[in-house]
Order: structure tokens, then sequence, then C-alpha cells
């Protein structure tokens, strides 16, 4: 029988929860790198046991680790494993280098972006916010960096280069939301692979049709009236997601800073689809795996008040692609709770019925196998969650 | 040899237990002795100092002989004591909360 990974980043380290096929009995392996930030931990869709993770800490740096065996080993990548026998055994790959491009070749690129004050400064990297394997190459995978760009490694991780054609469009306008300037999300259209989003705070979305060397931003329709001095600028809006089903690439929907948003042109234009629901404020969005008008959002109550309203964890489905939404609440709790659920830690998996997931500020991680219509938690005091995947293991 | 105490996060993603010895050829300076220390653990590389610039990082601290060194330049030499193995540069994690 198949087996179900679920791989969670939190605040604290990484953690690996697996289960068969049916998602009844979980065990928990972690945690992975204990002390450190694990900012995402995912898996390649053309091999489930190639893993990657970003290993992050203020103190010491940016470090990429990979796993070739489903998460039993992970190592630096440029690590063989050669390297690690014998009592002078050692990782040998080098803690990861994000350099920004500057170079004149790729056509001038931007080297400044607005800072809180209003002053441009240079970009500096900070941190990888969320790690995008290929759908067909193990070894190709894309990084969402802050201060925020795209970066490609074809090499499993060892080495990146900065697709630095994103900054050009209008990077000068961009400026950092409270979390940092990240770029956060990064989709990839799965029938044409030269054809990308990517979603930055706070910027907005940007689409590239030719692999990433130009690209052009995708935002209108978005409206940012309270964030904003111009409320429906070209950039500068908080986008704290986008998501998309694989088989409908021009349908894509977003948790907006405030605003649940539908555009079915590929990001060309966006219309509000927050309907009915009890606020419009979120951070995660995802699309059932079979069945794409189905939405989940998390409502929370206000940019000043990162908590659910009424202290009720209500996860909310839509399965008319948006407007009209359904509270789920079985199985989660409905009173006092204060808990917030991050925008890269909430996922589906590809069983049927497709399995959900999505982990909280107060190290829950809460998993339904029946579409939603009820939960329950498959762990209850991890450190902070910082993001969810999961995937489905022959 | 020169002895070196790493943080405990750094001993796990090095994979070493205890102190560090190294050979540092010419000048026991700071920098000098971050070249060794990286040349033997590659996977250091990026985690005390800048990958280019080569600046601490802002939350390392170097300090030895009861001193703090973290603001010394780094082609400043380092005490007798530490060049001779007879004391050791401490790399330590700037405390913090959280």
């Amino acid at each position: 029988m198949s087996r179900v990974r679920v791989l969670v980043g939190t605040k604290k380290g990484g953690f690996i929860l697996s289960s068969d096929g049916t998602r009844k009995q979980w065990e928990v392996q972690g945690p992975l790198w204990g002390g450190w930030e694990i900012y995402h931990l995912t898996g390649s869709p053309a091999d489930p046991d190639r893993l990657y993770a970003s290993q992050t800490s203020s103190w010491f740096g940016q470090v990429i680790q990979r796993s070739d065996d489903g998460g039993r080993t992970w190592n630096p990548p440029g690590t063989k494993p050669e390297d690690l026998v014998g009592p002078d055994g050692m990782p040998k790959g080098e803690s990861n280098m994000f350099l920004y491009d500057q170079s004149a070749e790729t056509g001038k690129p931007l080297t400044t972006h607005q800072h809180y004050d209003g002053t441009q400064r240079p970009w500096e990297f900070k941190r990888v916010w969320h790690l995008e394997p290929s759908p067909t190459e193990p070894d190709t995978v894309f990084a969402g960096v802050e201060d925020a760009a795209l970066f490609k490694s074809t090499d499993g991780g060892r080495t990146w280069k900065e697709l630095a054609g994103l900054r050009s469009a209008k990077g000068q306008l961009w400026q950092p939301g409270a979390g940092g300037l990240c770029l956060h999300t990064v989709l990839l259209d799965q029938r044409q692979p030269n054809r990308m989003f990517v979603a930055i705070s706070a910027a907005g979305t940007f689409r590239t049709e030719d692999g990433g060397q130009t690209w052009r931003p995708t935002n209108k329709g978005l409206l940012s009236q309270y964030e904003l001095p111009d409320p429906d600028a070209e950039v500068g809006h908080c986008v704290h997601r986008i998501t998309m089903h694989p088989s409908r690439p021009n349908v894509l929907f977003m948790q907006k800073h405030w605003d649940v948003m539908r555009s079915d042109d590929g990001g060309d234009s966006w219309h509000e689809i927050s309907g009915n629901l009890p606020t419009d404020f979120g951070f995660p969005i995802t699309v059932h795996a079979h069945e794409p008008e189905t939405v989940y959002v998390v409502p929370i109550k206000s940019d000043s008040e990162h908590y659910p309203p009424d202290g009720k964890l209500r996860v909310y489905r839509s399965r008319t692609g948006g407007h009209e939404w359904e509270a789920l609440t079985k199985g989660l709790p409905q009173e006092h709770c204060y808990v917030n659920v991050l925008r890269d830690a909430m996922a589906v998996d590809p069983c049927d019925p497709c399995g959900i997931y999505f982990g909280t500020t107060g190290g829950q991680v809460y998993a339904s196998a029946d579409g939603g219509d009820s939960w329950r938690a498959i762990a209850s005091n991890l450190p902070g969650v910082l993001s969810v995947e999961a995937q489905l293991v022959p | 040899m020169v002895r070196v105490i790493l943080p405990q996060h750094l001993r796990t993603l090095a994979k070493v237990e205890g102190e560090v010895s190294l050979e540092v050829v010419g000048p026991v300076t700071q920098g000098a002795v971050l070249d060794a220390l990286e040349a033997r653990y590659p996977v250091l590389r990026g985690t005390i100092r800048d990958h280019t610039s080569k600046r601490r990082r802002p939350f390392i601290r170097f300090f030895a002989c009861e001193e703090d060194f973290s603001h010394e330049p780094a082609d400043a030499v380092l005490p007798d004591a530490v060049a001779t193995g007879k004391e050791a540069l401490l790399i330590v994690g700037a405390m913090a909360g959280g």
C-alpha cells in the first residue's frame, strides 16, 4: 500500500509524519536540525525520495539540506556518500551560496528596492522561504528567497543562479511587508515548462513565459486601499499566497493580505471571491487534489489580530471556485483558539479521498482524510509550524 | 596547532565533537584561522562569515584569552596563547532570546 508523508518545517526543526494510505496512524520523525528554523521541507514530484529543506538561522545563515532516501539521511548537496565514511568522514558540501546577479549581460538588473523608510536599499540575501522542485527533474529546484528573488539549481541544490530578470519587473518599487521582502510562492505550469508564477510580499504576483528570463507584473484587479496610496497600483500588493490546480494552469486563486481573489486568465486580471467568508484576511490557500473548483482557506480575524475570529479554528471550503464558502469545524477547536496558520503551512495529498493538512503557530498539525469534512491533530505540541507539504510515496 | 571551539549548532552541522585543531600557515590571524577552518570543513562556509565579503555574521562573536576579538580586523594577529594552542579561539553565537 502507498504511504503518505507529511513534511513539516517549524521554528525549531523539521519533522516527518508518516502513515499508510488509510491515514489513521501517524509516526513522527524528528526534530531534524533541532533549534534551526526550517522554513520549508518538500519533496520532488519526480522522485519522492528526493527531499529538500531550507535550514536557516539568524546566527548561522542559510543551509540547504538534501535527502536522497526519503528523509532517513540528510546532507548539504555536494556531499558524496564516501565523504561520510570513516572517522574523518564529514559533509563536504558548502553551506549554500545565494549571490544576486548584478552583471550587465542579463539586461541591467535593478540593484535596489524600496525600504520601509522610502529609501532605496541594495538587495541582501537573508534566507530561503520556499523550495519548488521541478515536476520532472529531481535535480532541478527553484528557491524563493528574502530579499525577494528567484534562484534555480540544476545540480540538486549544490549551486544556485538567480533568475535576475524578475527584479526588472519594477523591483525598485517593491518593499518589505512586516515579514520581510520575501518571494514565498513559486507555481510551475506543468504543461508549459517555461511558464511560471511567483508571489512576493509586498510586491504582488509575476509571470514568466520564457523560463524566468523576463517577467511581468500580473496584479490587475487587486485593490489594497489601506495599504497603498494608489489602491490599484501595478506592484506593491501584499499577496500572501497563490495556488493553482495542475490541470488548469490559467485558473489561479489568491489569499491577499485582505481579499480572496481569483484569476481565470493566468493572472492577467483578478476578481474577488471572498463571498460569505467571516473575514477575508488570511495566509494559506490551496486547491483540492481532484476537484479544481474546490478551494480551502483559513480566515484570520484581521491584520492586527492574527488569530481566528471568535476563537474558533475553522477551515472554509468553497466547492464553487469561490463566493460560496462553508465552515469546516468537525475535529477542530471551537473555543479559546488563538493560533495562526502561515502561508506555506497548508497542503493536500493526492489520495482518494483527498487529504488536507495544515499546521499552526501553536504547533498542531491537523489532518483531514475526507476532503475537509472532519479533522484530527496528528501532532499536537511541535514548535510553531512554518510549512507543511504532503507526499504520496509508492 | 590552533584550537577552535565551535558553537553547538556548527559542531552538529560539520559533524564534529569537541574542539577542532587546525594547522594554520603563516601569521595566526582571525582570517587565517577561519580560512583553515573552512578549508577543512567546507559546510561551515557562509555560517560564520559572509561567503564573499568575508565579513563576520552579525550574531557571531570571537573570544579568546577572556577578551573579545569580534571587532578586530581579520588580518590582526591573535595572541600567542592562541597561536601556540595554549588557549582556544571560541566562536560563539551571540546571546538572544526566542
